[in-house]
């Protein structure tokens, strides 16, 4: 059986900024847990050395010349935001100094 | 000239292209309809006349021009998980409700230099997270052969659009089988190109290595012609394939069965099956058979695990992808009592934005990649993946093409499934390992069930890079049909109007 | 914590053996960003450099700058690092308004260069092997403004603004293996270590290495363990000091704090603390938590980087001389003592004096002007010498002057500072203030009769013997010319009056 339980939900749901209630929390925990413990075959799926596959179609050393592209105006830039001032995106403070 | 909407879009380009008929006729023509019909189906979140018609205009004066390229003045639909300057995009979630996008997908503007009008934007799971369009945060759309059933998903506005003739053709995007999975349960035609064949460039990442944008149509030749128009190699897109896997139109026209090597995949002729569908499949084999096509059983021992590779790998990479859903830059913001700091406005947002399955597959991913769980879960998918494209390779060394049933049952009722994510996830059984592989594969109509009279589909799928085998066959399987029905299936849906 | 709370550092030297880690990001100086054509330029208007994929809107897609991963692997070799035959880039994922995807793109388990070495020399002259663990590329974040509460401080802002122009520029972080056995150099070796990294990539031109513009970055890891203990203590670390002063200043903070916790029996919180050079101390920041928990992830938008030996050589045969060689060259060429070379080293003015002796002056008159006056008006208006308005073809035109006999010491300072204020070349500024000496013999000789007129006995004492009585008479035609005039010469002509 799973290791899903209703902390690491909140833990996750933290992670991932999500805010969630505890009857939500309930509910994801045993949905995550059915889901995972099917997910949970492909370890047996897996025998001795495998390589993990990460692009579908093997490419590699797909670059851009370093040349400058036009920008988006300023009010462009800030045409979408839901909130701006002097230039900028403006959202709510910040508490955590890092 | 209502019968204008029931023609392929390779029929329109021939009359667009004779002037027997304008782009804004043509275009007007399937605005009437969509604005009669749209409150039926639910197949378009936005409908954009005004700047079609101008498109159909520049379409019609280009043509008197005599710059008639494949689809000159057809109008499309487009899936809105696209990005589009000049109609909203909200890939069918609230957080985006109102964003119109500071730019054009590749696609999009591909669409626009070839002078497709486009007619507006399609329903979608939210973030194309789904096989039904339930997931949708605008309602879902309606299967055209059974208004209480789904029309797929994830692209079931699409499919729904097209079924329906609301459009001629229209863009879809496939992930685990949201172009193919509607194509089939509506009796239209859907194609998932190799991956990196098309731009991924403006469309809306749900899992950036599985995703790939596609056609949507009602004949096998309506897609080449799109796919024609939208594949090649863009600089944006990193993935995107630098070289051209060549005209599909043409293949289509080449398609010849002598000598065809099919396979059948033994571990998706078990059980699991509805019975119709099954019928179905087992006469397309015999259709082929008796054209003189050989049919081989391949061995992918791996296929059992694709579906539990592909809900690690997806929602990992989803759960990365949709973290810029933030309420800094675009779209909603929710903010919480009191003067709450960016954090819990953050949080607050995404809770009210995103709906229960996207918020299960983003703990889900967050949990797959999270310390500790990475190697077992994310880490040994990726290993899956390998072991499924090996698979595939062994196969493709037997047969030019393999075919499957695109689904395992027909159009299942609205809230059958909505409440049951696993049973949701079965859907894309037979299409995901095409996405895991990155190889194509198309779904084309092999007939209705017996016992519900609703389409079914069959899959192609070919090796990487061979997308004009799979529209070869798939031309050869839709030929066997129109002779057996006398037209495409299509045309056996019921009237919209009567429904 | 308060400064007499501090243990005395020697104290803290003799308990405890100190370790260090440095983390040093280096913004390369590419025309444009690391995954994007946006200008990569320093103070435009907010947001104006900027495009969908650097500020991350829905559906944009990355794009590698071929420039930057080339200098990314100019700086690897030049660190004595192994190039990756497989670089890969992944995405660390956290939430920040600063980081316009939620997630930097970055490099995991698969950096472009690793297991590096260089050779290090304090300011004593001692020199320090430091073992570099890896350098990967990865991009920088936007720039955050606090508004309202203490003055952009970011505790009890109202609100914060943020500017997307950095988000996306390319950065390398070198990081570097656990630095043992500096004892109680640790701070100077972490300082000259930092130098010698900007030395490199300016010598190099990846980067413009601006510390007060951030070009140059470093995160300071320390840890204390009991002398003789084998197991590492708890490590801080101290973020963005972006001078050298503040790099040993902060790194001895830390032996200094942590040494009096330990003493009292108390534990080391592992966290990231905050220097402030304001205080000259460091505050605490976030607790090390599941908070750090990135999820790292190959970035699925991104195909590998797999550099060929050829494209490696080239680049390594293009890297300019390794700066310890450099050194060791040019204390010879200009045949400066150890000390007068060190004390040139430490006030980072090789540049300027190998520039200025290019410009035709003599390496000792070159370094005596920088280390001298010059240093000492940098000092006066605490500027850095390199923010001051001189260059070293300045420079070495007031020491041609001189030599030319046209300026002496007190007339080229009045020069220097005339260019300093902007007012020209050296020539320009002697011709403005008119501070040329008087040369015409005739005006000195009628100066000097003047001054003997007034002070008879002097011709008298001069005859005796008494030379130096000359001395009152120079004085006084020195002060007559306002200073103007070679002394020298008019001590030649006094002496020939004796005669
Ligand atoms: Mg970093
Ligand atoms: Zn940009």
């Amino acid at each position: 059986m799973s290791e899903i339980t209703p902390d690491l939900v909140r833990h996750l749901a933290g992670l991932a900024r999500i805010l969630v209630t505890d009857q939500e929390v309930e509910k994801l925990a045993g949905e995550l847990s059915l889901i995972v413990d099917s997910v949970a075959t492909v370890n047996e799926a897996v025998k001795g050395d495998v390589p993990a596959t990460s692009h579908p179609i093997p490419m590699a050393n797909v670059f851009r010349e370093d040349v400058v592209q036009p920008s988006l105006s300023q009010q462009q830039a800030l045409s979408g935001a839901p909130d701006s001032a002097e230039g900028r995106f403006r959202v709510a403070a910040i508490l955590d100094e890092d | 000239m209502s019968e204008l909407v029931h023609k392929s879009a390779a029929e329109l380009a021939g009359l667009l292209a004779k002037k027997e008929v304008s782009s804004v006729e043509v275009t007007t023509a399937f605005f009437d309809r969509s604005e009669k019909f749209n409150s039926k189906l639910n197949s378009y979140l936005y409908l954009n006349r005004d700047n079609a018609l101008a498109a159909a205009k520049s379409a019609d004066q280009a043509i008197a021009e005599g710059k008639i390229g494949l689809l000159t003045g057809v109008p499309i639909a487009v899936k809105d998980n696209l990005t589009t300057t000049d109609a909203p995009t909200t890939s069918g979630s609230k957080v985006l409700e109102g964003w119109v996008p500071q730019y054009d997908a590749t696609v999009v503007r591909k669409l626009r230099e070839a002078k497709l009008p486009i007619l507006g934007k399609t329903n979608l799971d939210e973030f194309a997270m789904g096989s039904s369009t339930e997931y949708s945060a605008f309602g879902p759309s309606r299967n055209p052969w059974d208004l209480d059933r789904i029309p797929g998903g994830s692209g079931g506005g699409s499919s729904s659009a097209v079924a329906g003739f609301l459009a001629p053709i229209a863009i879809g995007s496939d992930t685990g089988g949201s172009i193919r999975f509607p194509a089939a349960v509506t009796g239209s035609v859907g194609a998932k190109p190799t991956y990196g064949a098309v731009s991924r460039y403006g469309l809306i990442a749900l899992a950036s290595s599985l995703d790939q944008i596609g056609p949507v149509a009602n004949t096998v030749m309506d897609c080449a012609l799109l796919q024609d128009v939208i594949a090649g190699h863009d600089p944006h897109d990193s993935t995107s394939i630098p070289t051209s896997l060549g005209s599909m139109t043409e293949a289509v026209k080449t398609a010849d069965p002598k000598g065809l090597r099919v396979g059948v995949v033994k571990q998706l002729s078990k059980d699991g099956f509805q019975p119709g569908v099954k019928a179905a499949f087992e006469d397309t084999i015999a259709k082929l058979v008796g054209q003189g096509a050989e049919i081989v059983e391949v061995d992918c021992p791996s296929f059992e695990y694709a579906i539990a590779a592909y809900y690690l790998i997806l929602p990992a990479e989803a759960s990365s992808n949709l973290a810029k859903f933030d309420s800094v830059r675009f779209g909603l913001r929710v903010t919480p009592e009191g003067n709450p700091t960016i954090e819990r406005v953050m949080a607050a947002t995404r809770e009210a934005g995103f709906g229960p399955e996207v918020k299960r597959r983003i703990i889900l991913g967050t949990y797959a990649l999270s310390s500790g769980y990475y190697d077992a879960y994310y880490g040994s998918a990726q290993k899956v993946r390998t072991l499924i494209q090996r698979d595939l390779q062994a196969a493709f060394e037997k047969v030019d093409v393999i075919i499957t049933p695109t689904a395992p049952t027909t159009a299942f009722k609205i809230g059958e499934k909505v409440d049951d994510p696993l049973a949701m996830y079965l859907n894309d059984i037979a299409t995901i390992p095409a996405n895991l592989a990155g190889i194509p594969g198309m779904s084309v109509p092999n007939g209705l069930a017996s016992e519900d009279s609703l389409p079914s589909g069959v899959q192609i799928l070919a090796p990487a890079m061979k997308d004009s085998q799979m529209y070869r066959v798939g031309a050869i399987i839709e030929q066997l049909y129109v002779a057996q029905w006398g037209s495409s299936l299509i045309h056996k849906a019921p009237k919209l109007e009567v429904l | 914590m308060a400064k007499d709370e501090l243990m005395p550092y020697e104290k803290a030297i003799e308990q405890f053996e100190v370790v260090i880690g440095l983390e040093v990001h280096v913004e390369l100086n590419t025309k444009t960003k690391m995954f994007c054509g946006c200008a990569n330029v320093f103070g435009s208007e907010p947001n104006t450099n900027v495009c969908p994929i650097c500020i991350g809107l829905p559906g944009s897609l990355p794009a590698v700058n071929k420039k930057a991963v080339e200098s990314s692997i100019a700086i690897g070799l030049a660190l004595g690092c192994k190039i990756a035959p497989t670089g890969r880039f992944a995405r660390k994922n956290y939430f920040y308004p600063d980081l316009a995807k939620n997630f930097q793109t970055s490099q995991y388990d698969e950096p472009i260069a690793f297991d590096g070495k260089l050779e290090v020399e304090i300011p004593t002259g001692e020199k320090f092997e430091v073992l570099i663990e890896r350098a990967h590329m990865e991009e920088d974040a936007g720039k955050l403004t606090h508004v309202g509460g203490a003055t952009g401080r970011i505790q009890g802002a109202e609100y914060s603004l943020v500017d997307y122009n950095r988000a996306g520029v390319p950065l390398v972080e070198i990081v570097t293996k656990p630095i043992f056995g500096a004892g109680d150099k640790a701070p100077e070796l972490a300082a000259a270590y930092v130098r010698l990294i900007r030395e490199m990539v300016k010598s190099m031109d990846v980067s413009d290495a601006k510390m007060e513009r951030g070009n140059v970055r470093c995160d300071a890891n320390v840890s204390l363990r009991p002398k003789g203990q084998e197991k590492l203590g708890t490590r801080t670390e101290t973020k963005n000091v972006n001078s050298l002063r503040s790099v040993e200043a902060a790194v001895r903070y830390e032996i200094q704090r942590q040494a009096a916790i330990l003493a009292k029996g108390g534990t080391i919180t592992q966290e990231t603390r905050h220097w402030h050079e304001d205080r000259g101390n460091t505050s605490s920041g976030r607790p090390k938590s599941d908070a750090d928990d990135y999820r790292y992830f190959p970035e699925p938008d991104l195909v590998p980087v797999q550099p060929s030996s050829e494209l490696i050589e080239s680049i390594r045969s293009a890297l300019p001389e390794n700066p310890a060689l450099r050194r060791k060259r040019l204390q010879s060429e200009w045949g400066f003592s150890e000390l007068e070379f060190r004390d040139v080293v430490n006030s980072d003015l090789l540049d300027q004096i190998e520039e200025t002796v290019k410009a035709g002056a003599s390496a000792q008159s070159a370094r005596k002007w920088w280390t001298g006056e010059i240093a000492r008006v940098a000092n006066s208006e605490n500027k850095e010498i390199s923010g001051l308005a001189v260059t070293p073809q300045d420079v070495a035109g007031i020491q041609k002057l001189i030599d030319a006999g046209k300026l002496n010491d007190r007339l080229a300072r009045d020069v220097l500072a005339g260019v300093l204020a902007g007012e020209g070349t050296p020539e320009e500024v002697v011709a403005k203030r008119g501070l040329e000496v008087v040369t015409d013999e005739g005006a000195l000789i009628a100066a000097i009769d003047q001054a003997l007129a007034k002070q008879p006995d002097v011709l008298e004492k001069i005859r005796e013997g008494k030379v130096q009585a000359a001395g009152a008479v120079i004085g006084a035609v020195m002060q007559a010319m306002k200073g103007q005039a070679d002394a020298a010469r008019v001590r030649e002509l006094i002496l020939e009056r004796a005669k």
